[in-house]
């Protein structure tokens, strides 16, 4: 099943019919030790979980997930840690979707091959790197579809049509559509403009069709669950790390507020 | 003689055919290309069109090269510094000036191109990043006459380091935002730029300000740069009867070392060198010399060397310059080098800085310390050459910005009677 477990995860939600839920964390982020627990809690109420690979220079991301970034490095995490997190995250969910989101340069230093293997074995199903368009998918489409790893896309409200199909062409998994023109953490846009382009999208291809960037409240996941395949919440959740003492503590909080998201899509479907 | 004769309109000589172009991917060899962001994609794709477009209209290069002449000032002179040839005892050392631009570098020559671009598009607002400030006072100064809105990302570290540069910025009414990620230098400027740039590309245009970043930009940046090489080119023939024997340039992310080497790329009995900055020497961390001591990675939208460790995460770097302080480096160049059309050479910064004092003291012109890099290598390069050689160097910027830094390092020196 594994190859397929990403669109098993979809499956699976259309017939409980509902929208998928996906967290984001920065694995390593406050430490590696810590960074293990929140992931495992999140784990509980999400059905697909982005497990972000801290980055020196996370050109894409806002401040609270730079800020993440910084954390997990200067705590020495490695991406031997990166993958030794999303082992433990798969021997503890079978059924959970993992996918490794982060920079292009991570993946290219170690080199596209080894970074497969790797991710592979630690139990990924997915891989999105910011920074490689479908254009340039020749460096690594091939060797992630040799290993059975899905290559998630991304789109966004400056995707033309030609780029819809680009990216339905080459992506597999889901299509991670960004809400808005802006870095992640940002506020989110008018819901009908959103809901207008994920229809588009929607229209243009048959894989799922996920939105995120600017998602924080249960409300908004629920309004965002009525029209897309997934709702992906991500500084929300990171943001948990910095606004609660130990670790304990914010993972009870990671873990109610993922609760009533899941909730709130399972209500709001 | 009259005033014209004194200053010969160059313009004839500027060839406007694109040679060496990368492939549509914006690829040199395996280097460059288009790493970027969904969101950036298709902004990347409307510079690229309006580039090829107007790079296509007589119009747009008319009043390019016309603002280049009555602007900026071009042509530069070529300088045979005869004292310093002297002094070095070895190959004519001639000087590129582009430290005789209007804003003391070789930046404005790229930003009064892409301004130009910003205009055709309909961009009211650009935004740039920058190290030395060089490129953002070029950019706030282009800015200014087009009567554009201007967002300059700084490091914070740099500020610091080119105070004077921040209040030129902030005169011709720039709003310069200081960067406190990662290193505060030029690569947290870049992707800070970045960022805000992905959430305003509607409106407004980014001003990148060197030969590197996704494509358009390392193939843009080139072509406007190239007016160095080809005026170079047409002067060192006019002045010594034939090509230079080595051509120099210093190179942080690559704009003023692409421009000059460039057109000498089919002269294959020119010797291209490229100088990066040694900071404290190539052996430990401290430096940043890309091309010598990184490997292939992928930074800010193009795929060339890069300084980073084993993880792939990128290193912070040091130079006395700002301006060569900089973990990447143009697609173009690493592919140049690769190809064996490329020499490597380095100056630490102890070098550069005894370069800018003999410069300044033998020929009256206080160099930029970026471009004391260069001259720093060139000397030694000339040094071992005969005296009927010549040695082409950029002297890419004025060192007016360097006074406070140089002021710190040499100051007592100066006071107790500088030799
Ligand atoms: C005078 C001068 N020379 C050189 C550089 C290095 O940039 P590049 O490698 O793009 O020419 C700078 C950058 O700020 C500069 O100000």
């Amino acid at each position: 099943m594994s190859q397929m477990r990403l669109s098993e995860v979809f499956k699976r939600c259309k017939t409980e019919g509902r929208a998928a839920l996906i967290g984001y964390l920065t694995a390593g982020d406050p430490d590696v030790a810590s960074s293990h627990k929140l992931l495992a809690r999140l784990a509980s109420h999400v059905d697909i979980i982005e497990v972000g690979m801290p980055f020196s220079d996370p050109m894409a991301d806002g401040p609270v997930i730079q800020a993440a970034s910084e954390r997990a490095l200067a705590s020495g995490t490695k991406i031997a840690d990166v993958f030794a997190i999303t082992a433990e995250l798969r021997s503890a969910n079978p059924e959970l979707g993992i996918v490794l989101m982060g920079y292009a340069n991570i993946a290219y230093a170690m080199g596209f091959e080894t970074f497969a293997q790797k991710a592979k074995a630690a139990g990924a199903d997915g891989v999105l790197l910011v920074d490689i368009p479908p254009e340039e998918g020749g460096i690594c489409d091939a060797i992630f579809a040799a290993h059975g790893l899905d290559r998630i896309l991304l789109l966004s409200p400056t995707s033309t049509d030609e780029r819809i199909r680009l990216a339905d062409q080459k992506g597999t998994g889901f299509i991670y559509y960004v809400s808005l023109t802006g870095i992640t953490g940002a506020e989110m846009g008018a819901m009908d403009g959103i809901r207008e382009k994920t229809r588009h999208i929607q229209s243009m291809t048959d894989k799922p069709v996920c939105v995120g960037f600017g998602v924080k409240t249960p409300q908004q996941v629920a309004d965002v669950a009525a029209f897309a395949d997934g709702v992906v919440v991500g500084s929300h959740f990171v943001s948990q790390i910095t606004s609660h003492d130990g670790t304990d503590a914010i993972a009870d909080a990671l873990g109610s507020s993922a609760l009533a998201m899941h909730q709130a899509i399972a209500s709001g479907a | 003689m009259s005033l014209s004769d004194q200053k010969p309109d160059l313009t004839s000589i500027y060839n406007l055919e694109i040679k060496h172009a990368p492939d549509a991917g914006g690829h040199f060899g395996r280097f460059g290309g288009r790493f970027a962001a969904e969101t950036l994609m298709q902004p990347l794709q409307e510079i690229e069109d309006a580039f090829f477009e107007a790079w296509a209209d007589p119009a747009f290069h008319a009043e390019r090269l016309d603002l280049l002449k009555n602007y900026v000032g071009r042509s530069t002179p070529l300088y045979h510094a005869k004292h310093l040839s002297r002094e070095v005892g070895g190959a004519q050392i001639y000087l590129k000036r582009e430290d005789l631009n209007h804003t003391g570098a070789h930046k404005v020559n790229n930003t009064i191109g892409q301004a130009l671009l910003a205009r055709r598009m309909g961009k009211k607002k650009v935004i740039a990043e920058t190290g030395a400030g060089q490129h953002g006072v070029a950019t706030a100064t282009v800015a200014a006459m087009f009567n554009m809105e201007c967002h300059i990302y700084m490091g914070r570290e740099d500020i610091r380091r080119q105070a004077p540069n921040v209040f030129r910025m902030k005169l011709l009414g720039a709003n310069v935002v200081p960067v406190d990620s990662g290193t505060a230098t030029l690569k947290d400027a870049v992707n800070e730029a970045l960022r805000v740039w992905v959430a305003s590309c509607e409106d407004t245009y980014y001003i990148f300000g060197t030969a590197a970043g996704p494509h358009p930009f390392p193939l843009m940046v080139r072509q406007f740069h190239t007016v160095i090489g080809q005026e170079a080119r047409a002067q060192c023939i006019e002045q010594t009867g034939r090509l230079p024997d080595v051509a120099v340039a210093c190179v942080g992310g690559g704009s003023n070392a692409i421009g000059l080497l460039h057109p000498f790329y089919d002269d294959a009995d020119v010797k291209l060198v490229a100088v990066e900055a040694g900071g404290h020497g190539l052996d430990g961390d401290e430096h940043a010399a890309s091309l010598a001591a990184g490997k292939p990675g992928i930074i800010h939208g193009s795929l060339s060397y890069l300084l980073e460790d084993e993880e792939g995460q990128v290193k912070g770097t040091h130079s006395i310059s700002a301006g060569l302080d900089y973990p990447g480096v143009g697609p173009e160049l690493a592919n140049m080098l690769e190809a064996g059309r490329l020499d490597l050479d380095a100056a630490t910064d102890t070098q550069a800085l005894d370069a800018f004092k003999l410069l300044t003291r033998c020929e009256g012109i206080i160099p930029a310390l970026e471009s004391s890099h260069a001259l720093a290598a060139g000397m030694r390069i000339a040094a071992a050459m005969r005296p009927d050689q010549t040695v082409l160097i950029n002297l890419s910027g004025r060192g007016d910005k360097d006074m406070g830094t140089v002021f710190e390092l040499l100051g007592d020196e100066i006071e107790g009677g500088w030799k």
